[in-house]
């Protein structure tokens, strides 16, 4: 029971992760031809029915589930990549040079990720990569802030200053004394922005700006399923089920991690 | 004291528009490549590409070009749009009122309904309804608030015919009318702002009947509601304000979303539009106008702050 909340997150995600890899190999049908009956309800041989073109709806959220994981790892990956160091660096130097990047990642925190996707479909024409850009881009600040902050933290204590006043050169204090002690408040954050990122990208491509039409991901199912919500729909139940587990599931782990880290905020959320 | 943090606050605010428009007009004008080219398309002739570089202005250096569209901008004039050739302010001003008023009602219905329910899930959490209402909450974060929203409409408009599925009636013309069309989206809207604004409601109350002030109010004999209204509300309106701000930019683009599920014209269908029809003027000017409201908004919420809250008014004074 004390750690529900990380073993429910960890689980929902095990299962989007499942399909996922299954995807990569095998699907039921494939996901973008016309295999049986238009709008089929769900059953045998079609376990969630077909949709409006006659696709198998089931094989469409196994595929959808494989780009989720893509964009969030990529995303998130990408933004940690680049605010991780840049947070660290923040948080060692003292003066202008450390406040910069502080100030500069305060200023583009809340831009919003959407509206950077829609400009740069807008610039570029819109696809999955774009949409991952974006969202990377906007995630990358809060991943600088967070770093900085722990970084603050760490380098008060007593080791860190051991290390310092031994000679410790600062690029190895920050791999060997900041990275390992600031490791565990990053991955709250990355499970969190991973919610985040697989909701910009259901955004997204419910908008039409994310993936193309042969890339068939949840959002954009759920923007076809709209055309059919007089006569099935049913069709608009599967993908936005699959968007709320991945999300909760990131959300769940983030929370569940950060029980784990300090317990004395349990109460509080 | 409070003054001068206020104008230091102002002076990034000042820096972190500049940096947003710099940035957005950058966007849009240098990635794309020729601008003309792609607007007449591949088998137009090369003096209609030249003619058309000359009417947009494409021709004169980024800097320049940058600095007229900054400082038109400043004087409400966005310029026209490259498909139409109209100017974008009206085009803009006419879109206002649909996203104003699915954002602010959707705001307001979020915190009516998150400030009840978080403080029961407060005051009741080491009871399973307080616990069952936190888990409510976390569904809520997880659903798109378009998935929702298409729900809504779903129930309320296709089976019962209860609501109008779609469109806008102006609040000028029938004030019935445009609160009857407004009830699904602003719905959709506030449950997912709903959900995030409950939990910072929860976690504010918890935190302060954990402390002593409130022990004592409830030693003497005044009832939980009493103690917190009494006490509490000052923090809870600090964790408000925070969670406000946070929550502004998230939706104005699901307010973008939102619109799109049931065809209400404002300004995110119109911004969308001008995506497909790769209208860079009038899309940097939507872009820019919501980014600014984000900034200024979020300025505005940090100057309240040291207003309300004596204790970062004393941290000033002590330095």
């Amino acid at each position: 029971m004390k750690r529900a909340t990380l073993y429910l997150g960890l689980s929902l995600i095990g299962l989007v992760v499942l399909l996922a890899v299954v995807g990569i190999f095998w699907t039921p049908y494939s996901p973008t031809a016309m295999v049986g009956p238009r709008l089929a309800r769900p059953g045998w041989p079609h376990l969630l029915g077909t949709d409006g073109f006659g696709a198998d709806i089931f094989s469409r959220i196994i595929n959808g589930a494989k780009i989720v994981l893509l964009v969030g790892i990529v995303s998130v990956s990408g933004a940690a990549l680049v605010g991780v160091p840049t947070g660290i660096f923040a948080g060692m130097k003292r003066g202008w040079a450390g406040e910069i990047p502080a100030r500069l990642a305060d200023i583009l925190y809340g831009f919003p990720a959407l509206l950077l996707a829609i400009l740069f479909a807008a610039a570029l024409g819109g696809s999955t990569w774009t949409a991952m850009l974006a969202i990377s881009i906007s995630t990358v600040p809060a991943f600088v802030r967070i770093a900085r902050a722990a970084t603050l933290q760490v380098m008060s204590q007593g080791y860190v200053e051991a290390a310092r006043l031994s000679g410790t050169p600062s690029p190895s204090v920050a791999v060997r004394h900041v990275l390992p002690n600031i490791a565990p408040v990053l991955g709250v954050q990355a499970s969190v922005s991973f919610g985040i990122a697989i909701l910009a990208e259901a955004g997204l491509s419910y908008l039409g700006l994310g993936s193309r039409a042969s890339e068939p991901t949840w959002g954009r199912m759920l923007r076809e399923a709209q055309d059919y919500i007089f006569s099935e729909p049913i069709q608009a139940l599967w993908p936005g089920l699959a968007i709320a587990v991945a999300t909760m599931g990131f959300n769940l782990l983030g929370d569940g991690l950060r029980d784990l880290l300090d317990p004395r905020l349990r109460e509080l959320r | 004291m409070v003054l001068r943090r206020v104008l230091v606050r102002a002076a990034w605010l000042l820096a972190s528009l500049l940096l947003a428009s710099f940035l957005i007009f950058a966007v849009a004008n240098a990635l794309p490549g020729d601008m003309a080219q792609i607007l007449l398309g591949t088998n137009a002739a090369p003096g209609e590409a030249e003619a058309l570089r000359e009417r947009l202005g494409l021709n004169r250096p980024f800097l320049v070009r940058y600095l007229e569209w900054l400082g038109g901008v400043l004087q409400l004039d966005f310029g026209n749009s490259y498909i139409g050739n109209r100017p974008i302010g009206p085009l803009i001003a006419a879109r206002l009122e649909v996203t104003l008023s699915l954002t602010i009602l959707g705001m307001l219905l979020a915190v009516l309904v998150a400030l009840p329910i978080g403080a029961y899930a407060a005051a009741r959490r080491r009871h399973l309804d307080g616990a069952a209402v936190s888990a409510l909450s976390q569904v809520g974060l997880a659903i798109p608030a378009f998935w929702a929203g298409i729900w809504l409409v779903i129930i309320f408009a296709v089976q019962l015919r209860w609501l109008p599925a779609s469109g806008y009636v102006s609040y000028w013309d029938s004030i019935g009318q445009w609160l009857l069309h407004l009830i699904l989206p602003v719905i959709s809207l506030a449950l997912v702002q709903g959900s995030v604004i409950s939990r910072y409601v929860r976690s504010s109350v918890i935190e302060v009947m954990q402390e002593d002030y409130f022990r004592t109010a409830r030693a003497v004999g005044w009832s939980k509601t009493r103690a917190l209204v009494r006490h509490g509300l000052r923090n809870i309106a600090i964790s408000l304000l925070t969670v406000i701000g946070l929550q502004l930019a998230t939706l104005l683009v699901g307010a973008i979303i939102i619109e799109q599920v049931f065809a209400l014209n404002g300004l995110g269908s119109t911004l969308l539009r001008a995506v497909s029809g790769r209208d860079l003027g009038v899309v940097q000017a939507i872009v820019l106008l919501l980014v600014w409201s984000v900034l200024i908004i979020n300025f505005l919420v940090d100057v309240a702050y040291q207003i309300i809250d004596p204790r970062l008014r004393r941290a000033a004074e002590a330095r």
